[in-house]
């Protein structure tokens, strides 16, 4: 089967204040379609991989492959194009541009890639809106929404230009249980129904054990 | 690929939802440009003025000859005291040395040259004005009037009379203003002049001459050419000075070095002439440009500041922005265009203002006894300023933006996103 995403032997050192080595030979695989999460401890490099993974990070040894191509190295210029093409990433705090409205937050990263006309980037993140059950809010100024509805509004954000990847840090650590809930049935949902490929740093024993597969971390590294 | 809609949208939120911010730093520019215009345009406008009031009436050339001694003393003629060491007590100059030798040969050479505007002939004499009791030393000028009026701007300062009238009165004359006044007299009067040697002659005053320079006005009067020769008891030919207007100014010095030594006469140009006029409104320049520059670096820091903080605030913002796939240029465009549209609208807005102000100004009665012209204070409304003032705006917003348009390109979102 195709491979979405590969690790290989990435090394990580934060040198400041001193020499800490975070991140030890991880060398992993992603399937096309997989639904993967990520668990270890607090402060076992599970942040620091995934800002790897989505290409913000080049501060690092080893290489990473997306649809099977070399990534490592790219120029910022590069990154960025491949990110927003690419990568859809979801934060724990649902960062969202708050002087804009629900749907141009949506649209931003359609804008950006400008391969489709506006009214299409607009009719598109509709759908994206009604999916996620959020469309009647596509009007209001993105800080007047609740925190459950921000998040989903992150996501509808992440799915506009259909990336190769859903990445997500702690997507559901700042919900309540129902919110929690409803976001995990989002994602399995897209996973099983659209096959998207999904990588999910969870806390949640719960949300970990109904993806198809768990990536354990202990200490920077990646074990069974 | 740049995409300008997007960038310029996110720029342009960012500057409303920021008004007290933005409308701050846009005045900060309007009032630097504002100023700059108002006073570049009231500051040259004053020194054409003034150039006007000296240089207008200034030849370009002015040929005379110097009273000065023979450097060739006769007795150096004689070779019977070639070998010998004399020396001479007490030499004077020859008085027949005060005309123009040859003038009328030479003013007819200068009129067939194509660089020369005109040539007009004038006869300076010292004289007394006498009217009653009173006797007042002076000059009297003997001009071709028409021809005068042509090459420089005296009719503007023939405050009653005309040219015409002058020119029609071979005993006419144009009485310095403040001669009229010292001896109350006004056109139609008569007034006595009387030659060093002695001779009186009487003149019918035909107009009234003010160039608004007192030291001018209360001495020197005007006569047609032929009436001061005859007063002098000259001939024709007795010519003190030619004065001269060329067609391009900038050729006056090297004309006049090439006129002294072909005809052997004195030749002052302009320049040499006004040498202190350049300076004065080279200073007035300077302060000009001192002043709109200070402003223009004040509202620059207020731009500076402004962008500084905005993009501390947007910090999450650029941020979240870099993570979705915009490029650190896109961001550093994005307040680019923040600096450059406060640049621009308040450059627009400083060049309406400082448009206003001039037109204010230019009709400012300003009415003095000096400047008979001048009826209100004086403007330049050189498009020239007006360049330079949008450039100087864009430039000075860009400068501004440029620093914080460069932190916010190298923002690192993983350091944002992580919360340190
Ligand atoms: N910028 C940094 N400089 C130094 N140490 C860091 C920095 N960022 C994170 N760390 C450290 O790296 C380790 C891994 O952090 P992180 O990846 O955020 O852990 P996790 O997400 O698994 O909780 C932690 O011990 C953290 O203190
Ligand atoms: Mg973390």
């Amino acid at each position: 089967m195709k491979l979405v995403l590969e690790t290989k032997n990435v090394n990580k050192h934060f040198y400041k204040p001193k020499d800490f080595h975070v991140l030890k030979d991880i060398s992993f695989r992603i399937k096309e379609g997989e639904f993967a999460s990520i668990m270890g401890k607090s402060g076992c490099g599970k942040s620091t991989l995934l800002y790897i993974l989505s290409t913000m990070d080049t501060d690092y040894t080893g290489e990473l492959f997306l649809n099977d191509r070399l990534i490592t190295g790219k120029s910022h210029e590069e990154l960025s194009r491949i990110r927003n093409k690419n990568i859809g990433f979801v934060f724990q705090f649902h960062y969202l541009l708050t002087e804009f409205s629900v749907i141009e937050n949506v649209m931003l990263p359609a804008k950006k890639l400008a391969v489709k006309s506006l009214k299409e980037i607009k009719h598109d993140a509709y759908e994206k809106l009604k999916m996620l059950h959020i469309d009647h809010l596509a009007e209001q100024r993105a800080s007047r929404i609740s925190g459950g509805e921000k998040q989903r509004v992150a996501i509808a954000r992440a799915l506009i230009n259909n990336p190769t990847i859903l990445m997500g840090d702690e997507p559901t650590g700042n919900l309540d249980s129902h919110n929690s809930q409803n976001v995990f049935n989002i994602f399995k949902r897209l996973s099983t129904e659209e096959g998207l490929s999904l990588l999910v740093v969870t806390h949640d024993e719960d949300f970990a054990r109904l993806t198809d597969r768990i990536i354990q971390m202990e200490d920077g590294r990646v074990i069974d | 690929m740049t995409n300008w809609s997007i960038i310029l949208n996110i720029a342009k939120t960012h500057l409303l939802t920021k008004m007290k911010s933005t409308v701050t730093a846009t005045l900060g520019v309007t009032f630097g440009i504002g100023a700059y215009i108002t006073m570049a345009g009231f500051m040259t406008g004053l020194n054409d003025l003034l150039d006007g009031l000296t240089l207008n009436r200034t030849p370009h050339i002015r040929l005379y000859n110097e009273i000065e001694p023979s450097l060739k003393q006769p007795i150096s003629l004689y070779t019977d005291f070639e070998d010998t060491f004399n020396v001479i007590n007490s030499i004077k100059p020859k008085k027949s040395q005060e005309k123009i030798h040859n003038a009328l040969p030479i003013l007819d050479y200068l009129k067939t040259n194509n660089a020369i505007k005109g040539a007009t002939p004038q006869l300076q004499a010292q004289i007394f004005y006498l009217s009653g009791s009173i006797e007042l030393g002076g000059i009297l000028v003997g001009v071709d009037i028409i021809e005068e009026t042509r090459l420089s701007n005296i009719n503007d300062y023939i405050i009653e009379g005309t040219p015409e009238a002058l020119r029609n009165n071979s005993n006419g004359i144009l009485l310095g203003a403040g001669l009229a006044d010292k001896m109350s007299l006004s056109v139609g009067d008569r007034v006595q002049v009387s030659t060093v040697a002695g001779d009186i002659f009487p003149l019918k005053i035909v107009g009234i001459y003010q160039s608004g320079l007192a030291e001018i006005d209360n001495v020197q009067s005007y006569v047609n050419l032929k009436t001061a020769q005859s007063i002098l008891g000259q001939p024709e030919n007795f010519i003190t000075d030619i004065n001269m207007r060329l067609f391009n100014i900038e050729a006056a010095p090297e004309m006049a070095r090439q006129l002294e030594s072909q005809f052997n006469v004195k030749a002052i140009d302009i320049n040499e002439a006004n040498a202190q006029f350049e300076t004065g409104s080279n200073i007035r320049n300077l302060i000009t440009y001192a002043v709109s520059i200070t402003l223009l670096i004040v509202a620059g820091f207020g731009i500076y500041n402004i962008l500084n903080m905005l993009i501390y605030e947007k910090m999450k913002d650029i941020a979240i922005l870099k993570a979705t796939g915009f490029s650190g240029r896109d961001v550093a465009l994005i307040f680019m265009s923040q600096a450059m549209i406060i640049g621009l609208l308040g450059g627009l807005l400083g060049l309406l203002v400082g448009f206003g102000l001039s037109v204010l100004i230019d009709n400012t009665p300003f009415v003095t006894e000096a400047l008979p012209t001048i009826k209100t204070y004086p403007i330049n409304y050189s498009p020239l300023f007006y360049a330079i003032g949008i450039g100087f705006a864009l430039l000075s917003t860009f400068v501004a933006g440029y620093l914080p348009a460069n932190k916010a390109k190298n923002i690192d979102p993983v350091r944002i996103i992580r919360g340190t």
